[in-house]
């Protein structure tokens, strides 16, 4: 290699250096910048110039935020919803999956298709009715048989864990995955008597653990970060998700940044705790769900 | 081994009456699996469509029952100014948001496709905001835009501009949403880039740089090409999304200053579960619907066009 093609290289990759870096700053910036303000002073998080690196810090704000809100309570609400969606979409979509990617029956395509084209309906068209639906759930919340009378499912997590239960994607997500899983193990199991429902358990579904993590830290996130449809379907503040408490919060104390910003951390937490731990999940997750469309 | 045979013998002999017995047993099971997601689809998804259809025909307001108005919902619509100003902001928000995001998702890709010290790091540090739930980014960048004190303004100030009051300004409120989002988006959309980028064959490469081509003629005749069908799903996808922008313009704007921010869905909400005018906001929503859907076939007649000629 020439001289010249060496410092060529060596300035192509400065130049590379130059263009990262400053992009990965204005990424990270936000979440250094949030918590400095939760651990400043009030005098200090309205100082100009900014105090970068602050020389006292208070926990003040922590504290705030969680004895001014039940934080605990939602806290534990947003928990439980994300985890009851991540178990039903595991199960229900590994299920229904397994049967379009692996089982013979009539209609199969017709209603894998069917299923697949809810994915180019918005949200925002069965928001209404889907209301409508929870609100006429026979037999809850003080309805009779027909609907009436009462509230159904309304302000219940029924109303948020059951429209999202099995959703399509899931069904999708999994069902790519098990196509891609030999055939002959089956049939070597159905020669020996198997079940059905043991082979899909017992010799498919370990083989998925890959599919099934990705599956569940986007499930997870999905339910963690869900904000419009909890605020419609919930109004008990005992039931409020950590988005609706964070919401509320930074509305009626908009001046309160170190508050704002300790109540902002510690609804981020969970998903930051997760994506260390299972990095790898986060992106073959999307990658997956974005190659094979 | 003999054993074996025997066995595979005994096997076709009684295949053909079995196989019509199992494959009845299969398809069975089939439908029962299938079952729960089914279900749900139908009550949760099926219904509901058919319904907002017909629930925009009505002047349904969940407290008397539903009459029939006809079209009269969709004459109010078109004579609504605040829902045309809202129609104006969305489309305004995706013409910004979607080729930004497409571009600035795209070049970080491309970047980080290569293998240098730090990759692997870079990649993470850009994926990190996609984390966040819409709300906790909106209040952390409500701090950031705070016109005396916040982060961007102190920012700008160090070289000298005066930065706007971004959230209380009519001029540039949704361009701040437009921030935000891209903010929390570009990180999701690279990994699907890389992953797009990984699946170009190497050899293409290799036997177009045999063939004397430069380094952008590589990009133009063979990285875009081979990027189409993810750039078609980005593009689908972020749009669809976009159309639908609520969050943030509920908890930074509250639809304002005026009505700069107020999106469509952020209409649908308070005219369906506020002023409970369900029949309104369903042929509303409709309409939006419908936008949606002229969008996404012009974007998939284009495509299919594009990958005949």
């Amino acid at each position: 290699m020439s001289k010249a093609s060496v410092s060529k290289k060596h300035l192509g990759n400065a130049l590379y250096y130059v263009f990262l870096i400053p992009v990965a700053i204005i990424m990270i910036l936000p979440f250094y910048w949030s918590l400095i303000t939760s651990f400043k002073y009030n005098e200090d998080i309205f100082a100009i110039p900014i105090i970068w690196i602050p020389n006292r810090i208070t926990l003040q704000h922590y504290i705030d935020a969680f004895t001014t809100v039940p934080y605990t309570r939602y806290f534990a609400n947003s928990f439980y919803l994300a985890t009851m969606g991540v178990i039903s979409n595991l199960f229900f979509g590994s299920l229904g999956g397994y049967a379009f990617a692996k089982l013979r029956f009539k209609g199969k395509n017709f209603i894998f298709r069917v299923l697949l084209s809810s994915f180019m309906v918005p949200g925002i068209v069965t928001m209404i009715p889907q209301f409508l639906v929870l609100k006429n759930f026979p037999l809850a919340g003080g309805n009779d048989i027909l609907g009436r009378g009462g509230i159904g499912l309304l302000n219940s997590y029924w109303a948020i864990i059951l429209p999202g239960a099995a959703g399509a994607y899931a069904v999708f997500f999994m069902r790519q995955f098990y196509l891609t899983l030999p055939t002959e193990l089956a049939e070597a199991s159905r020669i020996e008597g198997a079940g059905e429902f043991r082979i899909f358990w017992s010799i498919y579904m370990p083989l998925t653990k890959p599919a099934l993590a990705a599956l569940a830290i986007f499930t997870f996130q999905a339910g963690w970060n869900n904000f419009l449809w909890p605020m419609i379907v919930l109004n008990d503040p005992q039931k409020a998700t950590i988005q609706m408490g964070l919401q509320a919060f930074s509305y009626n104390r908009n001046t309160e940044y170190g508050a704002m910003m300790a109540g902002s951390l510690i609804a981020i937490i969970p998903m930051l705790v997760l994506f260390v731990f299972a990095q790898k999940y986060f992106v073959k997750g999307i990658a997956f769900s974005g190659i094979k469309v | 081994m003999l054993l074996t045979y025997a066995t595979a013998h005994a096997d076709k002999r009684t295949k053909a009456g079995k196989s019509h017995k199992l494959g009845y047993y299969q398809a069975i099971m089939g439908y029962l699996f299938i079952a729960p997601s089914v279900v749900l689809f139908i009550i949760f998804t099926g219904i509901p469509i058919i319904n907002a259809f017909y629930l925009s025909f009505t002047n349904y307001d969940v407290l008397s029952t539903a009459e029939w108005v006809g079209l009269r919902n969709y004459k109010k619509l078109l004579g609504d100014e605040t829902f045309l100003t809202s129609l104006k902001n969305i489309l305004f928000y995706v013409a910004m948001y979607v080729p930004l995001m497409i571009i600035c998702s795209l070049v970080i890709a491309l970047a980080l496709n290569r293998k240098l010290p730090g990759t692997n790091l870079f990649r993470t540090v850009y994926y990190i905001p996609g984390l966040t739930s819409s709300i906790a980014a909106s209040t952390v960048w409500m701090w950031i835009l705070n016109p005396e004190y916040g982060l961007l303004n102190q920012i700008l100030s160090y070289v000298g501009i005066v930065g706007p009051a971004w959230l209380a300004n009519t001029s540039t409120a949704m361009i701040s949403i437009v921030m935000v989002t891209l903010w929390q988006g570009i990180g999701g959309n690279m990994v699907i880039y890389l992953a797009g980028l990984q699946g170009i064959p190497n050899i293409l490469y290799e036997s177009a740089k045999l063939d004397g081509a430069n380094k952008w003629q590589l990009f133009f005749y063979i990285t875009l090409p081979g990027l189409r069908p993810t750039t078609f799903f980005i593009f689908i996808m972020s749009m669809i999304g976009s159309f639908q922008l609520f969050d943030q313009a509920f908890a930074m704007t509250q639809g304002g200053p005026g009505y700069a921010t107020t999106t469509p869905v952020y209409l649908i909400y308070n005219e369906g579960f506020n002023q409970l005018n369900m029949g309104y906001a369903s042929a509303m929503a409709f309409v939006l619907f419908v936008i949606i859907l002229a969008f996404s076939f012009l974007n998939f007649r284009l495509n299919s066009s594009e990958q005949e000629g």
